[in-house]
């Protein structure tokens, strides 16, 4: 999925300055095809085949995510402390969304893929980069909720 | 034709990741927590799936859609960009919440803000374009 991010950044023009996008972006138009099927299944899945039923999440995890400031945990797919328009608006808010996209940008291109490259089709290939990748992932995020959430959070 | 075919893969992907839950930064807590077998079932099936089908595609030589042999190319060898960027990934999915698929598919539900994780998330990319001599792989 990540090499839609790579393939924009041609379309808006990198490749005059940076060789890494300085290819033929229209025999990559493929993926902006998934990205716009994507879009598409996410409105058709929450709009057509949804009803408000809250996630089943372990109970640890909601009181966990509690003594952090994230209340009601699973009656919606994202956390309005994150991504609602009040908590975007706040210095602390955007900065979460901004450091959390640059990073899954920088990263994924700097591995060479991203869950769906990896950690399914790597795996599936049987590549050992790619199981070093999602060592790699699991070493990030694990950092960031144990170390980093309580700091954050806290 | 073949746009369609692209469009459909993207239309089942995004159905399926939202309705699985996959694309929940709850459940992507709960994994990093091991509170739950719900991320792992998900990751576990689909890898397992992967490589049947693959399997099957390469023993009895499906076509790809360019006309050619089902082939899946090696990834390059090494380490260090697999860990260090694997690494740097994984920060952000467990802060965000969100990976390049499931980013899109929560636009298309109505998360208008996830906008900027997107927009981040391609000057990240270009981050990486304009480092990329400079980066141990």
């Amino acid at each position: 999925m990540s090499s839609n991010l790579r393939t924009l950044c041609a379309i808006g023009g990198a490749g005059k300055k940076t060789d890494f996008f300085n290819f033929d972006w229209k025999a990559q138009r493929w993926n902006l095809i998934v990205v716009l099927g994507a879009i598409l299944g996410g409105f058709i899945a929450h709009f057509y085949l949804s009803a408000p039923v809250a996630m089943d999440l372990n109970p640890k995890t909601i009181s966990d995510l509690s003594v952090l400031g994230f209340e009601n945990a699973g009656d919606t797919v994202l956390p309005p402390e994150l991504y609602s328009w009040d908590a975007v608006w706040s210095v602390k808010g955007m900065a979460i969304l901004i450091i959390g996209g640059l990073l899954v940008g920088f990263g994924t291109r700097y591995a060479g893929g991203c869950t769906s490259g990896h950690a399914i089709t790597g795996l599936s290939n049987l590549q050992l980069p790619s199981l070093i990748a999602v060592i790699g992932f699991f070493l990030g995020g694990l950092i960031m909720i144990h170390l980093l959430f309580p700091l954050i959070f806290g | 034709m073949k746009s369609i075919k692209f469009l459909l893969v993207g239309i089942v992907f995004g159905i399926i990741l939202f309705k699985s839950e996959a694309v929940s930064w709850y459940r992507i807590y709960e994994m990093f927590k091991f509170e739950s077998f719900h991320m792992y079932g998900i990751i576990g099936t689909a890898v397992l799936t992967g490589m049947i089908l693959l399997w099957i595609a390469k023993k009895f030589q499906f076509k790809n859609i360019s006309g050619g042999l089902m082939d899946l190319p090696n990834k390059d060898k090494g380490i260090k960009r697999y860990l260090i960027g694997g690494s740097i990934f994984g920060l952000g999915w467990a802060l965000a919440g969100a990976c390049p698929g499931p980013m899109y598919i929560l636009l298309g539900s109505g998360v208008f803000s996830m906008l900027i994780v997107i927009a981040a998330a391609i000057l990240g990319t270009y981050v990486y374009g304009v480092l990329k001599d400079k980066l141990p792989h």
